[in-house]
């Protein structure tokens, strides 16, 4: 069975008078323990279906399942508790809360759970380690790189373990080495832990270390198998 | 209180705004809890004196005395249990810009009759044995760096001619109705300098028993209705409370006031908190992402602007509550007892709330409802 | 420079916060005009109160009339003074007064008493003090007991009307006229003929005797002249200057309140507009980086921002004004310690004190905005950018 579950998602946005229709009809699977890449140009519905899928956004019709729960039939106090468990969100502009640390950025989604003082701190750093941002804990976000911010976004994202991450443009705005450190992560964290990734850019270099493409196009799907050897 | 460390950093973010929001709230309750202190002040005033001492005056007015005589009649009425007269001196300290009260008492059965009036036993024998000594409340000691022994020279404004006495005692008033910036003398040495007129500006009667101050009071003034000086006798309280009276509205005046004072800064105050819990729309949607709920999202942002206003409240209320008995502030003589009272803290501690209330309930409620995906596209 | 209009536009897109802004200094500027409102409408009534043509004698050393005592003799000195003038009718206008206290109800809360002044006067008093004038009714005859009251105690205290009673120091009174004396605190005074008042208040002895100068300039010299006499111990005083005297100390303490209110106030409202305009700036940062990218100076960033504080806080100004408007003209009354006597008077806004209202109203923008504009002057563009 598939993690990820959408099926015959209809999406659209009232702007001003106009009705803007993103999906129609939209069917997908994405299995567990996957690292897919949603590519597309601007507007073909590419961050909207990861909203979709982080229960950030409620589809029109149809319905969004994932790891078995029906997330667009959540209430939100339902979803932001589901959130905190199962998703780890990216954004391209890494959304740091600039007050913290990068060891207290990294500890939010822990506040939201039932550990102690103690297994937070262990869960924490071990997600820094990942990263490979342990001797950067205390520094504040404006004290990172580009690279280090998103590596501690990354470490947000994975420290409570969620089922799947979401990962919206993440070498957006990073520099070509940057970019390379963060996708060499996710690839590591996709083989090593296992975890399913999904990641939404138009960086075709960034796509190609994806196990799966899907191109959106005007909200229509257009699935390109992956050669497998690409993936390493 | 593992979300402690996220407020904390979240009001550390513009440290110099929270602490202009936490001084401008500290500002405005320091004001509101002293102007509402004047207030309280004054009323509490009219609640001062002994309940069992009534005091007679000259049913025409304030500055008509009574005839000495008065005082043996009073004394052999049924319920009177003691007795004591005093003259207004008004006499005038060097040039005259600091004033205090000084007036002329029989010493002996007036001491008797104010327990609240504390000072050393061998102070208060050598002043009734010395006719021309004087004793004073504490606070001239202070005010004018007199000393124990001294001689003061005060000028009568009504009383003419240099009056000259030995300073034999510094009492302190138990009691903030009696002054602590008082000069007393005897009434013997009073009333020989003036050529034995045999006045007294008003009688202190000691009763037996508060309940049966009306019926005394009305005896009292029913004995000379037809004389040359008729009385007009009333509880001391009565008689403090007239005092508190003829300030007029000032209290009106000045509860006015404190409350303009408590809203205008806290409208900008609020409204500044408001425009800072704004720019941060794109933080609350990432901790919404992150997993943080709407309801916790809105007691964080509750706890933050509460943890301002009470801050603010704490050292404004705390600092009036301080300052005043530190300074010994009493308005110029004007207000003996300032404090702030405990309604005042009550009260003071709920505008905070109410601050709390109108300046995070909207940044809260915004922050709760905030829709993640346009908040995001904001932010992107 | 930056065009005015863009400070106008951002003030006029955030409504909101720009009210509650405004609002907050108009309230600040409100209670500042109201509290120097008082105070000038306290001072204005005793200095109205004296004229610098009439002289007040006291016994020597009396600080109020109501410490001093005068005796007949004293009077007739003084009456055959050279320097007193002359009446119409070739009489010396000299008005030898009985000042009492006498303590009344109020008409809205009769437990609530006031010490009201009862002034004994001479049939010259009304022309020594040339600034009153009887409204309604006719003056007390000599000899009689009749009673003229001050038109401020009419409203505040019953029995005060034409044909009615007021009962003091044990007799019946009737008053048979109302007295206006263009705001002063003689307004605030009962007035009977002192030989009626003699001998129900403390017998034979006057409290002061006020007379008219032949020669306004010639003060000094009948003061000298007085003060010299060996038959009498007297002071004597420039009547306007001994009741701007007597309101000093009220006047001092109600000023005093207004600087220390108003400033605390001051300080608070600027700590919020200095946070207000803080936040303003802060979020529009990127602006503020395309004004310096397109060239415009940092010093003209600056301005451009005091200007809009400013220009917020003369609109609370504006409202501060309109709100003490209404405060013009209201009587309060207070006891006058210096005297011991209950004196009413109005609030006075005067087209000055609107003014000065203003000013420190724009001060208080020009201070708050300050800082927050300095920063955003000296913003980097880059980092104003991002």
């Amino acid at each position: 069975m598939a993690l990820v579950e959408i099926r015959d998602v209809d999406k659209s946005f009232q702007r001003d008078t106009q009705r803007i229709d993103v999906f129609t009809g939209l069917t997908l699977d994405i299995d567990a323990g996957s690292f897919t890449a949603l590519m597309g140009p601007s507007g073909s519905g590419k961050s909207t279906l990861l909203n979709l899928i982080a229960g950030l956004d409620k589809p029109t019709r149809g319905t969004v399942r994932v790891g078995g729960a029906e997330v667009s039939a959540m209430s939100p106090g339902q979803l932001a508790a589901w959130r905190s468990s199962n998703i780890g969100f990216v954004f391209q502009s890494f959304n740091l809360l600039p007050v913290l640390t990068a060891y207290q950025n990294v500890e939010l989604p822990l506040l939201l759970t039932r550990l102690s003082g103690r297994e937070r701190n262990e869960r924490v750093k071990i997600a820094l380690d990942v990263v490979g941002l342990a001797d950067r804990a205390d520094h504040y976000p404006r004290q990172l790189s580009g690279g280090q911010e998103q590596r501690t976004a990354i470490a947000r994202a994975i420290v409570a373990d969620p089922t799947v991450m979401l990962l919206d443009e993440p070498t957006g705005q990073l520099d070509a080495k940057s970019s390379q450190e963060v996708l060499t992560l996710l690839q590591r964290l996709n083989n090593e832990f296992n975890k399913t990734i999904i990641i939404v850019t138009h960086d075709a270099h960034a796509a190609e270390r994806a196990k799966t493409i899907l191109h959106l196009e005007k909200g229509d799907l257009i699935e390109k198998p992956r050669v497998a050897a690409a993936a390493r | 209180m593992k979300y402690v460390q996220l407020v904390l950093a979240n009001l550390g973010r513009h440290k110099l705004r929270s602490i202009l929001t936490i001084a401008s709230v500290a500002l405005a309750l320091f004001l509101f809890a002293s102007l509402r202190s004047v207030t309280t002040t004054m009323a509490a005033a009219a609640q001062f004196g002994g309940a069992r001492r009534l005091v007679t005056l000259n049913a025409t007015g304030l500055v008509f005395p009574l005839p000495l005589a008065y005082g043996n009649r009073i004394k052999a009425m049924p319920g009177v249990t003691g007795l004591s007269w005093a003259n207004w001196f008004g006499g005038r300290y060097g040039d005259g810009k600091n004033f205090f009260a000084n007036f002329a008492v029989d010493a002996e059965s007036y001491l008797a009759l104010y327990p609240e009036i504390v000072m050393p036993a061998d102070q208060k024998q050598a002043f009734l044995q010395d006719r021309t000594g004087a004793i004073i409340g504490d606070r001239l000691i202070s005010q004018f760096g007199w000393k124990l022994g001294q001689n003061v020279t005060l000028q009568g404004t009504i009383f003419q001619g240099d009056w000259t006495f030995k300073i034999d005692g510094v009492y302190h008033p138990t009691d903030p109705a009696i002054g602590d910036n008082v000069l007393i003398f005897h009434h013997d040495y009073f009333d020989e300098r003036i050529g034995r007129a045999g006045i007294a500006g008003w009688y202190i009667v000691e009763i037996d028993d508060p309940a049966h101050a009306p019926q005394i009071a009305k005896a009292i003034d029913d004995l000379f209705r037809n004389s040359s000086s008729p009385t007009k006798t009333g509880t001391e309280r009565e008689f403090q409370a007239t005092f508190a009276t003829m300030w007029g509205n000032v209290s009106f005046l000045m509860s006015t006031i404190g409350l303009a004072v408590v809203f205008a800064i806290l409208l900008v105050t609020a409204n500044a908190m408001m425009m800072s819990a704004r720019e941060r729309t794109g933080e609350i949607a990432v901790l919404k992402t992150v997993g943080f709920s709407d309801r916790l999202l809105f007691t964080l942002v509750m706890v933050e602007a509460g943890a301002l206003a009470l801050t603010g409240a704490a050292i404004g209320l705390g600092g009036a509550t301080l300052l005043y008995p530190a300074i010994k502030f009493n308005g110029a003589g004007f207000l003996p007892g300032f404090k702030v009272a405990t309604s005042t803290l009550i009260i003071g501690a709920l505008v905070a709330l109410g601050l709390m209330l109108a300046s995070g309930l909207v940044p809260a409620l915004r922050a709760a409802r905030l829709p993640i995906v346009q908040a995001l596209r904001k932010v992107e | 420079m930056i065009p005015i209009a863009y400070n106008v536009r951002s003030v006029v897109q955030r409504p909101v916060s720009t009210a509650l802004t405004a609002l907050g200094v108009g309230l600040v500027v409100a209670v500042f005009i109201g509290m120097l409102a008082l105070a000038n409408g306290f001072s204005a009534a005793l200095a109205k109160t004296g004229s610098s043509r009439n002289v007040l004698v006291l016994r020597k050393g009396a600080d109020s009339e109501l410490s001093s005592g005068l005796g007949r003799d004293v009077s007739s000195i003084v009456a055959a003074d050279p320097h007193v003038a002359t009446g119409a009718d070739g009489r010396p206008l000299v008005s030898p007064e009985v000042y009492v206290l006498i303590p009344l109800a109020k008409s809205f809360d009769t437990t609530q008493i006031a010490n009201v002044v009862a002034r004994g006067i001479s049939d010259q008093a009304w022309q020594v003090r040339n600034n009153v004038t009887v409204t309604a009714g006719q003056k007390p005859t000599s000899g009689r007991p009749e009673v003229c009251v001050g038109s401020r105690l009419t409203k505040r205290f019953p029995h005060t009307g034409i044909g009615q009673t007021l009962h003091f120091a044990g007799r019946d009174w009737s008053v048979t006229c109302h007295f206006t004396a263009a705001g002063s605190a003689f307004e605030s005074e009962i007035w009977g003929e002192n030989e009626q008042f003699m001998p129900v208040f403390r017998g034979e002895v006057f409290q002061s005797i006020t007379f008219r100068l032949k020669d306004p300039g010639s003060f000094a010299e009948a003061q000298r002249a007085l003060q010299a006499d060996k038959r009498m111990t007297v002071d004597a005083h420039r009547e306007s200057e001994f009741y701007a005297q007597q309101s000093q100390l009220l006047g001092r303490i109600l000023s005093f309140l207004a600087v220390m209110i108003t400033g605390i106030m001051a300080v608070g409202a600027v700590f919020g507009a200095i946070n207000t305009m803080y936040a303003a700036i802060a979020s529009r940062a990127p602006e503020i980086g395309v004004l310096l990218t397109l060239g415009f100076r940092p010093w003209t960033v600056l301005v451009s921002f005091l200007a809009e504080s400013a220009f917020i806080a003369a609109i609370g100004g504006l409202l501060g004004c309109l709100f003490s408007l209404p405060l013009n003209g209201i009587v309060t009354s207070t006891t006058n310690w210096s005297s011991f006597s209950e004196i009413a008077f109005s609030f006075r806004v005067t087209p000055a004190l609107l003014l000065v209202g203003l000013v420190f109203a724009v001060v208080m923008g020009i201070v708050g905005g300050f800082f927050p504009a300095l920063r955003a002057a000296r913003l980097q563009v880059v980092q104003a950018l991002r």
